[in-house]
């Protein structure tokens, strides 16, 4: 039983981002926390890709001399790691839009508490 | 070799466009419109030609970015389907944009060149999704669809940041989710390529990781797609925002997500595979038959115009899904034309609720009257031809997408979603006709006031940028319904492999 | 002589009036010359596919492929021609009997009203040449959406009311016809109306044979006003009462039996209905309406809707004799399509000049009207005699056959209720012409005269057409001959 959670902390370390993330966005009424949990949430998907390319013994995927790249186990797997980098642009780009959207709606209603808005809205 | 370029040069299209308005457009705003047209008639230029070529020589085009070999490269896989899909998108984009012209001026003066720089945006990653053969690839593109179509959202009544930032919360989860079922498949394959991981998947079926990556991805796509119930940023998005970006957005957007739930199931699993290890087709449908439920009778009980619309994109988009979730041949060919039929429909109802509220101010359904008829004609019968081919009457198009998948049911026998089609329709009919009866019939309520404005309403027709997208619609709803069989008999050559 | 694309022109010709009809809407002369233009083309295009018919050939014209291995079929066979011959001579007397009436009746929208009445006729013909079931479906839907405008006519509350419950009911009926055409051409691949049937080979499970006959009832039975799909075609009555006549007693509901018939005999076929007893559904559902129709029609005051009641029990006459599944039935299923439509529109005409003409609508305000518009009540009694089976009104000669049908089969109860609705029909019918021949007449009817000629020559010539038909049943159409036709097709085919 311990082993099924020790072998796999990196998954369990995930799904606790993923799940705070979460929580965050459901359960926090104000837009801006809602956007950190958010932000959580996809940091949680970026790490498990990135904890997907380790190898034990391993170095980083950057060419090292007596380290022949025929061998594999000597490097770790670069995909991942590029694939987040632009998973990570992507993120960011959706921070911008999610507080260029959060500014606008401070401006319309003057808050940003779920509650309240949804109150001046109706 | 004819066409083998123009998978890439229709995104290209976009790119260029999307960033010669903002430049251009920083000093003569007025001309954004026109180069918006160009870049989108370029590109359903292409497509129409991409088209025709496959038709003609039923090749598929596999285009290889900077010659890099899949699945090392990406590759853009023009194939029958994304070919077909592509065309649909960035023709009825093109008359969307057509239409576009009074209400830009009246919905968003001054905001032209950001409204047209990101629809081109929007336009891109929609086309980089039905394109592209690369799952990750699919996943950027997603994003930048998204991310332009929650500021597109945004342009629009007051509550329209709000409902933008909802959909971008929830958009953004269903994304994040898409990615994750990705990085599940990438751990047990080894590789994001579509086609190559069809291969690969049979040898790794049984792993507790694939199923759980079609959950996710299913789930992600859902969100995109509106499968009920994950549709509940749809009717605010589409009500508050612009009528020309919801016009945009309805008919395009969640289609393509339906594309792609389509590629994941049928094109990346496979019909042998999708239901190996959970009956994954099965609760797809049965998500899809409620949806379809759902949504009409949310839309009957809706008094705005675009409000109702948007619940009827939710049932709609759930026929769509559930044709793919039957996995034969009829359900195929009823989704496929379904995306094509409701396309057409859902942007020209909305085009007319934009036209509407560019001549009343609103468009409350309550406050019809027959006035329209007189005032109106020509729109109002484009919204009648809209509303029988929604209803399913032949001969218009609406009818044929219900046969098919009505015929896919049955193969399946599977009875309850028969009666799901049946239902839907008379819904349909419901909140239709409860519009004609106020457009077209005296109301009895009313007689005393008649007396009162004796004044007949004069013919008020809109201008020619906005009748000549309706009427092209409005006609293709015919054509499409009359020459069905030519598209489907193309269609027959799109099926993914084990029909 | 090239017959094949005549079909289609029969189809079109009303359609291609439209268009001429709303241009001249402000001027009614030209308007409803047009109207009758169609109609006399239309009606001369039909007869030139008599003599064909008449020998059993087949006219067949393959319009496009509405979807792959669906062709948009029209087809001009038999059964086909007797249905459009009855509907578009009907229609140019109809036609004649409009002018009068929405003249007359100071009615609104006349130019809706008359395009309407083009597509309907178009539609009417179109569902009498389908050559399979996906052309009749679209007819069919087509006539529905095309009658809505003139049941909704006046557009007051009530006329609205009656508009929504017959999209109500009409709109499930298509659904529930397209279920059962998607699981027939699932099941046999193909959608062509056959004499004897198309499902030969096919194995049927019992409960999927009930399922299939059940859906297809649904979708035909609406319209053919089988109880309880009936109810909408007495509330329709608040259409204009030209509309009443062709459409609710002519084209609509004959459709609706048309398309039982079709059913029957060219889908399911006589040894499927058999071999699965759902001959025997059928003939409890028509009997019954039969019998409950006519009981319900005593209680009606007003007289379009007691003919509405007539209506329904008639139409079942035609059911019952189609389920009962031997030729000679057969024979007076078809022959009641073409009595029955002369006699009731008689009968509706006649309402409806009473209608226009003294402004009265009940039955119960008749008395002595006979006086003032004697050559009307005599059609009306013609009528009515037809339609409870005496001679020499046509109306004997269907149902003799229906009767010796029934007794060929060896089924009595069938026999019984026809008999009883006989009676019945005598029961109902008779009050009317009591009151207008034998009662006095108020005051109200001093001063008025019989209603204009262009009412009274339709009616009074539908009334002598029915008297002709049932002294000669062969007479101008061959309607017999054809009827024979139809059915030996059915029960020996080839």
């Amino acid at each position: 039983m311990l082993d099924f959670f020790m072998g796999h902390y990196a998954y369990w370390f995930t799904m606790i981002l993923l799940a705070i993330g979460l929580y965050g966005m459901l359960i926090k009424k104000n837009l801006v926390k809602k956007t950190i949990g958010l932000s959580i949430f996809q940091a949680g998907v970026i790490l498990f890709f990135v904890s997907v390319a380790m190898k034990w013994g391993a170095t980083v995927p950057v060419k090292a001399d007596g380290l022949p790249v025929s061998e594999v186990s000597n490097y770790m797997n670069a995909l991942p790691h590029t694939l987040m980098l632009t998973a990570i642009v992507v993120g960011v780009a959706t921070l911008g839009v999610a507080y260029a959207l959060i500014i606008k709606i401070y401006n319309r209603y003057g808050t940003l508490d779920e509650e309240e808005l949804l109150d001046k809205i109706q | 070799m004819t066409g083998s370029n123009i998978p890439a040069l229709i995104p290209a299209t976009y790119i260029l466009f999307a960033i010669l308005i903002p430049v251009i457009g920083l000093w003569r705003s007025e001309i954004t419109r026109a180069l918006a047209l160009l870049g989108s008639g370029i590109a359903t230029f292409l497509s129409a030609l991409g088209f025709i070529n496959y038709i003609q020589s039923g090749e598929v085009i596999r285009y290889y970015f900077g010659g890099w070999m899949p699945p090392i490269g990406i590759e853009f896989v023009y194939d029958g389907l994304a070919a077909f899909i592509v065309l649909v998108i960035n023709a009825i984009a093109f008359l969307v944009l057509i239409h576009s012209k009074e209400i830009s001026k009246l919905e968003f003066p001054g905001r032209k060149m950001p409204y047209y720089t990101i629809s081109m945006l929007m336009m891109l990653g929609f086309n980089g999704m039905v394109l592209t053969g690369d799952l990750f690839n699919l996943y950027v593109f997603l994003e930048i669809s998204s991310l332009s179509s929650y500021a597109l959202i945004a342009i629009g009544s007051k509550r329209a940041p709000y409902s933008a930032f909802r959909y971008l919360i929830i958009g953004t989860v269903g994304g994040s989710l898409y990615l994750l079922g990705v990085g599940f498949l990438y751990t047990v394959t080894g590789t994001l390529n579509i086609i190559d991981m069809h291969a690969m998947l049979p040898q790794v079926i049984g792993h507790s990781a694939v199923v759980g990556a079609l959950i996710l991805m299913v789930i992600g796509v859902g969100v995109k797609a509106a499968l009920f119930p994950l549709h509940g940023w749809l009717p605010d998005s589409y009500t508050f925002a612009s009528s020309t970006s919801s016009a945009l957005i309805a008919p395009i957007g969640t289609k393509v997500a339906a594309y792609i739930l389509l590629r994941v199931m049928l094109f990346l699993f496979g019909v042998e595979l999708i239901d190996a290890q959970l009956p994954v087709t099965t609760i797809v449908g049965i998500f899809a038959g409620v949806g379809i439920l759902y949504g009409s009778i949310m839309a009957i009980a809706q008094s705005e115009l675009k409000k109702m619309l948007a619940y009827s994109s939710i049932s709609q988009i759930g026929y769509i899904i559930m044709g793919i979730s039957l996995a034969n041949p009829f359900g195929f060919i009823g989704a496929v034309l379904h995306v094509l039929n409701h396309a057409l429909m859902k942007a020209l109802l909305f085009l007319v609720s934009g036209s509407l509220r560019t001549k009343e101010g609103h468009s409350l359904i309550t406050k019809f009257d027959n006035s329209y008829r007189k005032k109106y004609p020509w729109t109002m019968v484009a919204f009648t031809t809209a509303a029988i081919s929604m209803v399913g009457l032949p001969p218009l198009a609406g009818f044929f997408s219900k046969w098919y998948l009505a015929l896919g049911t049955i193969e399946n026998s599977n009875w309850m979603l028969l009666a799901v089609i049946l239902i839907s329709s008379l819904l349909n009919a419901v909140y239709f006709f409860r519009i004609l009866e106020k457009v077209y019939l005296n109301n009895p309520d009313a007689e005393e006031a008649d007396d009162a404005e004796a004044v007949s309403p004069q013919n008020n027709e809109v201008g020619f940028s906005m009748m000549f997208p309706m009427a092209v619609m409005a006609i293709g709803l015919l054509v499409v319904g009359i020459f069905n069989a030519y598209i489907v008999n193309v269609i027959f050559t799109m099926f993914p492999a084990g029909f | 002589m090239e017959l094949t694309y005549i079909p289609l022109f029969a189809v079109l010709v009303s359609l291609a009036a439209v268009p001429f009809i709303l241009l001249s809407s402000k001027k009614p002369n030209l308007r409803e010359f047009w109207t009758i233009l169609a109609g006399v083309i239309k009606f001369l295009l039909v007869l030139t596919l008599l003599p064909s018919a008449l020998q059993g050939n087949v006219i067949e014209l393959q319009l496009l492929e509405i979807a792959p291995d669906l062709p948009l079929v029209l087809r001009a066979d038999t059964f086909g021609v007797f249905f459009a011959l009855i509907a578009s001579s009907l229609w140019i007397f109809t036609s004649f009997y409009s002018i009068g009436y929405m003249r007359g009746h100071h009615e609104k929208k006349q130019t809706r009203y008359f395009a309407s009445f083009a597509v309907c006729l178009s539609s009417t013909i179109g569902i009498a040449f389908s050559g399979n079931l996906i052309t009749f479906i679209i007819f069919y839907e087509m006539l529905t959406l095309a009658t809505y405008p003139l049941v909704i006519h006046s557009e007051n509350k009530k006329a609205i009311a009656a508009g929504r419950k017959y999209l109500t009911y009409t709109l499930t009926a298509g659904l529930l016809l397209i279920a059962a055409a998607g699981i027939t051409y699932y099941l046999t691949g193909t959608l062509e109306f056959r004499p004897g049937g198309i499902f030969g080979d096919v194995e049927l499970s019992q409960p999927m044979a009930i399922t299939i006959f059940l859906l297809f009832l649904g979708g035909v039975g609406v319209k053919a006003g089988i109880m309880p799909l009936h109810s909408w075609l007495p509330s329709a009555m608040a259409a204009p009462t030209p509309v009443s006549a062709l459409l609710h007693a002519v084209a609509v509901v004959k459709s609706g039996v048309f398309g039982v018939i079709r059913v029957v005999g060219f889908i399911l076929g006589p040894d499927v209905m058999a071999e699965f007893g759902l001959n025997d559904i059928l003939m409890v559902m028509a009997g019954i309406t039969i019998i409950v129709a006519s009981l319900l029609a005593f209680a009606q005051d007003n007289l379009k809707r007691r003919l509405a009641y007539s209506t329904v029990g008639h139409l079942s006459y035609i059911v019952l004799g189609a389920a009962l599944l031997t030729e000679t039935g057969l024979i007076g299923s078809i022959m009641h399509i073409s009595t029955h439509a002369t006699m009731k529109i008689t009968l509706f005409f006649c309402a409806g000049a009473i209608m226009v003409n003294l402004h009265k609508s009940n039955i119960s305000s008749l008395n002595g009207i006979a006086k003032v518009m004697p050559w009307t009540m005599a059609a009306f009694t013609i009528g009515s005699m037809g339609l409870a089976g005496l001679p020499p009104v046509n109306g004997f000669v269907s149902k003799w056959f229906l009767a010796t049908g029934a007794l060929e089969g060896g089924m009595f109860i069938p026999v019984t209720v026809y008999v009883i609705s006989g009676l019945l029909n005598v029961g109902y019918f008779f009050p009317i012409i009591h009151r207008a021949y034998f009662k006095k007449g108020g005051e109200e009817l001093e001063g008025h005269t019989e209603a204009s000629p262009f009412m009274v020559v339709p009616l009074f010539t539908t009334a002598i057409l029915s008297i002709l038909f049932g002294v000669y049943p062969d007479l101008f159409f061959n309607f017999f001959d054809m009827a024979t036709t139809v059915a030996s097709s059915i029960f020996n085919p080839m």
